[in-house]
């Protein structure tokens, strides 16, 4: 072993591709396990003769190329028909043949940089720019056009005499000891500088977040919410009112809100024919809406025995000759304009909903005031339904 | 001159010494740029800013000052990205499918090729982007988890080629980066500044040529020319889907994907020997990038352009053979209508012209061969604006048939990025070794050894 404990290796030189070869084959034919070849490009043959292992750099491709073709089916699967899940052209949530360009392309890049980084991290062990040969004149001659073998001080046959002995013997020119580098101090790993590092981050950090939270805030984004249009309650600059709301075009009737031409009339000497048909729909929309709105005082059934129990004056009830002979336009004209002492209940149910209801009371009124030949006309009605 | 077809010819003409192809190709980078290099550099960068203010203009009053309209919705923003990116595939099948195939000839284009491979596609990419009128939400196009809760649309064509352009962009550039890194290695150890030599460490990663390494690296240079050849024919394949996939007739094709990587490595070729012509005669490297290079290339010019011939006349043959009046009308109006001299255009550029490569004189006389690419250019370029253009202006309904023409700002656009596309490519010549120095020495003559008395493998 070599007294000097600094040093990495012997290099020789050599001026052309067999004497290299050569020289590898017998540098590990002696039993030297940690020397290199270096040469300006890949020799042919050069594997063999350093007796090295297949490279497995294929692995690392392999590997991830194909995980990368496992987490984009996957990925593609989970949002297209798990996560958010939407029908397109009629096709499968998850329609493989279409995925397959995507997959390909993800299997590709996976691979390759996968096969980039592997190379030269794993099995290059690159970035190292502190290597003992840089610098030296063995590097420069290797790089134009020279052919250099490396014996490593740390192999267990290294002996610094005997080596230089046996590279001469092969032939070699130039040989040289190399010696490790003096250990670097860098000035920007010194903790003091670190400390200022970290306060001038902290700062910077701080002083933007204030800065763009607190002082100015900034919205990245803004076109959905700043947009050239006036918004509710905004002055308008454009007309002379200043109101940046308009008002509708005089005259302008809302939808289902067709003023009533009898209004404040006590008796009308014409009223309004109904305009809906008794059917299923509008008796059950009838029948909900007196429920909520007439029943409290005029009952249930339209007796006039109100819900209230006295607290209210009791209306007359809707079954005596009277109410019977309303014409469905009385009804109506009552329920908007209101009577004696029963208010209008125009704000409280829509046109349609008192049309409803004049249908549902004269439904009551039938029903309370059947004659007995309806029995017969009720008994009827299966066999006209068999029709 | 006589030429011994039999045998594999040499790379390298002359016998250079292994040091001097250093020097040659290194020559650039060591001396001051001369007067040809910055008229060169002016032109192609004011043709950039001409380009950068259309697209300035395009971004503040919109998409609008383009020439587009209804029907022809998708005009020259898309022309000029099926342009550039069909540029690029020239690139990616020299260095890596003549690489599988062990062309040793490629040696010598490889790194050009591939420059030009990564700097068309950003060419390429700009048009996608600003066609969307709001660059800035172009990260949408990714799937990432976002506050809309959405992912991308993985069965739409579109997307395929986001992930197709951007695989291809990012594979690309390792695959050049990783040729570069012997290169730089060469670089730090012959310059002289210190500046330099600090920048060229960094890159070459403290490479040390060392035959442990050397190993992994020619392994890992051929994985990843092996994937990079399925991938170099996906990404103009999927390009073709964004037409193919549509009902448009003209469009809904499906020869579109080998007629497409047919007609990219036609064009890029045509591109590459443009190219390569100015930087031999400018960089006086003759003998490295040599006239049998351009002959061969000159020779898959050809043949591409025959099938980009065939693929047209089987376009015509299937629309007839069909029986779809709809399809036989884009095919009778692309042909006699409105946009008859821009197929007449394409059609002689891209089929009659190239047939002059069957003369060898023709293929081995620089002048001539400048001309018959340029034309190539222009063809392929029309060939992808007859392909949009006529199949969109006379849609189903003659109601809606239009007639388009592009503004000054589409122009000032296109023309910037052939100002982006030479700008990088002059700053590449000058800052970059642009033929790989380790290849070259690697097939120059005995750089392999002689295997007297050993087994071969």
């Amino acid at each position: 072993m070599s007294n000097n404990k600094n040093l990495y290796g012997v290099t020789a030189l050599f001026d052309n591709a067999d004497e290299i070869i050569n020289a590898a084959r017998e540098v590990a034919k002696a039993g030297y396990k940690n020397f290199d070849v270096n040469t300006p490009y890949p020799v042919h043959g050069m594997d063999r003769a350093m007796g090295l292992k297949r490279s497995m750099v294929g692995f690392v491709t392999t590997f991830l190329g194909f995980s990368g073709t496992a987490f984009i089916l996957l990925f593609a699967f989970w949002a297209m028909s798990i996560d958010y899940p939407m029908v397109i052209g009629g096709k499968p949530f998850f329609s493989f043949p279409a995925f397959i360009p995507v997959t390909f392309e993800t299997t590709i890049l996976l691979g390759g940089v996968s096969t980039v980084i592997g190379l030269l991290a794993l099995f290059a062990s690159l970035p190292s720019n502190n290597h003992p040969l840089h610098d030296t004149d063995y590097m420069k001659a290797v790089s134009a056009d020279k052919y250099g073998i490396v014996i490593e001080a740390d192999d267990t046959n290294f002996d610094e005499i005997e080596v230089t002995g046996f590279l001469q013997k092969l032939g070699g020119k130039k040989i040289h000891s190399i010696n490790k580098p003096v250990k670097e101090n860098y000035p920007v790993l010194q903790p003091r500088f670190i400390t200022f590092l970290i306060v001038v981050a902290l700062l910077v950090s701080a002083l933007t977040y204030i800065t763009l939270n607190k002082v100015v805030y900034i919205e990245p984004f803004n076109w959905m919410t700043e947009q050239d249009k006036v918004t509710a309650q905004e002055k308008s600059v454009f007309y002379a009112d200043a109101f940046g709301m308009r008002k509708p075009v005089e005259g302008t009737v809302a939808k289902g809100y067709l003023p009533y031409p009898y209004k404040g009339q006590l008796n009308p000497v014409e009223t309004l024919p109904n305009p809906l048909l008794p059917t299923k729909e509008v008796l059950e929309l009838g029948k909900k809406k007196y429920l909520a709105f007439c029943s409290p005082c005029h009952g249930t059934f339209a007796d006039g025995d109100s819900h209230l129990r006295g607290q209210f004056p009791n209306p007359p009830t809707l079954h005596s000759q009277r109410g019977r002979d309303f014409s469905d336009g009385m009804i109506y004209h009552i329920m908007v304009n209101g009577q004696n002492i029963m208010p209008s209940y125009e704000s409280q149910t829509t046109s349609e909903e008192r049309w409803a209801i004049v249908h549902y009371i004269r439904a009551l009124q039938r029903a309370k005031n059947a004659k007995l030949t309806d029995l017969e006309e009720v008994k009827k009605e299966p066999v006209v339904n068999a029709e | 001159m006589e030429l011994d077809y039999t045998s594999e010819i040499a790379v390298v003409e002359g016998d250079l010494r292994r040091a001097e192809i250093d020097k040659i190709i290194a020559r650039p980078m060591e001396e001051k740029p001369g007067k040809k290099y910055l008229i060169a550099l002016t032109i192609s960068s004011g043709a950039l800013l001409i380009g950068a203010l259309c697209i300035g203009i395009t971004l503040f009053l919109g998409v609008g000052t383009w020439g587009n309209n209804q029907p022809v919705g998708w005009a020259f923003g898309i022309v000029n990205f099926v342009f550039w990116i069909g540029i690029g595939h020239a690139g990616t099948l020299i260095s890596a499918i003549l690489f599988l195939l062990r062309q040793k000839w490629r040696t010598g284009i490889a790194r050009f090729a591939e420059a030009m491979t990564i700097f068309a596609v950003m060419c390429a990419g700009l048009f996608p982007i600003i066609h969307t009128g709001r660059p800035w939400l172009a990260g949408y196009l990714t799937p990432y988890p976002n506050q809309h809760g959405l992912w991308v649309n993985f069965i739409s064509p579109l997307v395929w080629d986001v992930f197709a352009v951007s695989t291809y962009f990012t594979i690309s550039l390792l695959f050049w980066y990783v040729g570069l890194i012997p290169d730089f290695a060469i670089l730090r150890d012959r310059t002289v500044s210190k500046i330099k030599k600090t920048i060229y460490s960094v890159f070459s990663l403290g490479w040390r040529h060392s035959n442990r390494h050397w190993q992994h690296y020619e392994k890992a240079y051929m994985i990843l020319a092996g994937i990079s050849t399925p991938l170099v024919l996906s990404v103009h394949s999927i390009v073709s889907f964004d037409f193919a996939t549509s009902v448009l007739p003209g469009w809904h094709t499906t020869i579109f994907p080998p007629y497409f990587v047919a007609g990219a490595i036609f064009s890029g070729f045509a591109m590459v020997v443009t190219v390569m012509i100015i930087v031999r005669k400018v960089f006086d490297m003759e003998q490295i990038i040599t006239l049998n290079h351009l002959d061969r290339m000159n020779k898959i010019m050809l043949a591409t352009g025959m099938m980009v011939g065939y693929a047209y006349a089987m376009e015509l043959f299937i629309a007839w053979y069909s029986g779809s009046e709809f399809e036989q009308f884009a095919f009778i109006n692309r042909v006699f209508g409105p946009y008859a001299w821009a197929y007449w255009i394409m059609v002689s550029c891209n089929v009659f012209i190239p047939q002059l490569f069957w003369f060898r004189k023709i293929r081995r006389s620089v002048p001539i061969m400048f001309v018959i690419v340029i034309f190539v250019n222009v063809g392929m370029w029309f060939e992808r604006f007859v392909i949009i253009v006529s199949s969109l202006h006379r849609d189903f309904l003659p109601s809606s048939w239009g007639y388009y023409t592009p503004t000054l700002i589409d122009l000032g656009i296109l023309l910037g990025s052939f100002g982006l596309f030479f700008t990088l490519v002059l700053l590449f010549a000058k800052t970059l070794p642009v033929i790989s120095m380790s290849e070259v020495k690697a097939v120059s003559k005995g750089a392999q050894p002689s295997h007297i008395g050993v087994h071969h493998e």
